[in-house]
């Protein structure tokens, strides 16, 4: 099986690093709704950096791709169907 | 017919295969980890867009500063394990010890700061469960005990899975320790490596969404 170089285990880790400071520095600033596409985006990217090197997916098996993928999708249904419900029903208002 | 590896158990046509069937079987483990993550991310989504204002109240209760050195750890234990695995494919027992001793080491110090920081919210009131006083009886409670049970649950099944975690690495330690893990035997590493790196994923979701999300000062 191929390896990723310990050097590019370095870079990923250096960039894990910037995006983690990223995401505190832009907390700072009132975002209003788009604060958590944005805190959500910024954790996308860091977690893909973990799944294609750190777990080694891009250098793994198509069937890996598949299965990985398989559990992202079915994650996306779950999301897609519950929060289109959820986000454009007028619900009444809730107990405080 | 060629000579047969020690390794290799007798239901394997040959080491690829079985170093194959291995992965495939803690990816599939993944995915249910992923769909049970997944729900109570989801079930944070539909509260959120439920209590706006009581989940940014709820954030202000948290140590940003704590959070950030706790993801900081995390995401270095997340290096060395990927190292610990290099290590492991070439061999080299010694730096693997060591790679797999220090994963556990910040492993621990994740949790010890996170202890710190439940008993921080055990002194400011702020367990809104199992019969520990709770402060806040004002406006919003509701919301911010939502907000609090989410936090608790969510870094708590995530502490737990941390644990699990660190007792799988020191065993690592002491098979690499033995000379065992090494070359053709390094499957282990791998796939606990992966496990590992799954628990830094979820982190990586939580801290922003707990501790981020409030409106401080600083910015405009």
């Amino acid at each position: 099986m191929r390896h990723p170089t310990d050097n590019l285990y370095y870079l990923v880790f250096a960039a894990l690093m910037v995006l983690l400071l990223l995401t505190v520095g832009v907390s700072r600033y009132e975002l209003g709704a788009w604060s958590l596409p944005v805190a959500a985006g910024i954790a996308s990217v860091k977690a893909v950096l973990i799944l294609l090197y750190f777990m080694h997916v891009r250098y793994s098996r198509p069937l890996i791709w598949l299965v990985a993928g398989a559990g992202f999708f079915w994650l996306a249904i779950l999301f897609g169907l519950t929060l289109s419900d959820y986000l454009t029903r007028d619900w009444p208002a809730l107990p405080h | 017919m060629a000579e047969h590896s020690r390794a290799l158990a007798h239901h394997f046509e040959n080491l690829e295969q079985q170093r194959d069937a291995g992965e495939l079987g803690m990816w599939l483990f993944l995915t249910t980890e992923i769909m049970f993550f997944g729900g109570l991310f989801l079930a944070y989504c539909v509260f959120r867009a439920w209590y706006p204002a009581e989940f940014v109240a709820g954030s202000e209760t948290m140590d940003v500063t704590l959070g950030t050195i706790n993801t900081a750890v995390l995401l270095t234990s997340s290096l060395s394990m990927a190292l610990a695995v290099r290590a492991a494919g070439q061999s080299q027992r010694r730096r693997l010890v060591a790679l797999l001793v220090a994963t556990t080491l910040l492993g621990v110090v994740f949790l010890g700061i996170k202890s710190y920081e439940y008993h921080h919210k055990y002194e400011e009131g702020l367990i809104p469960f199992g019969g520990f006083p709770f402060a806040y009886d004002t406006g919003r409670r509701a919301g911010l005990v939502t907000f609090l049970n989410l936090y608790f649950l969510m870094t708590g099944l995530h502490a737990f899975h941390m644990v699990v975690g660190i007792f799988m690495l020191l065993a690592l330690a002491v098979l690499a320790w033995r000379g065992g893990l090494l070359g053709e035997r390094s499957l282990p590493v791998h796939n606990i490596g992966l496990y590992w790196h799954f628990v830094d994923l979820v982190w990586v979701y939580l801290f922003p969404f707990f501790y981020l999300i409030a409106v401080r000062s600083g910015g405009h």
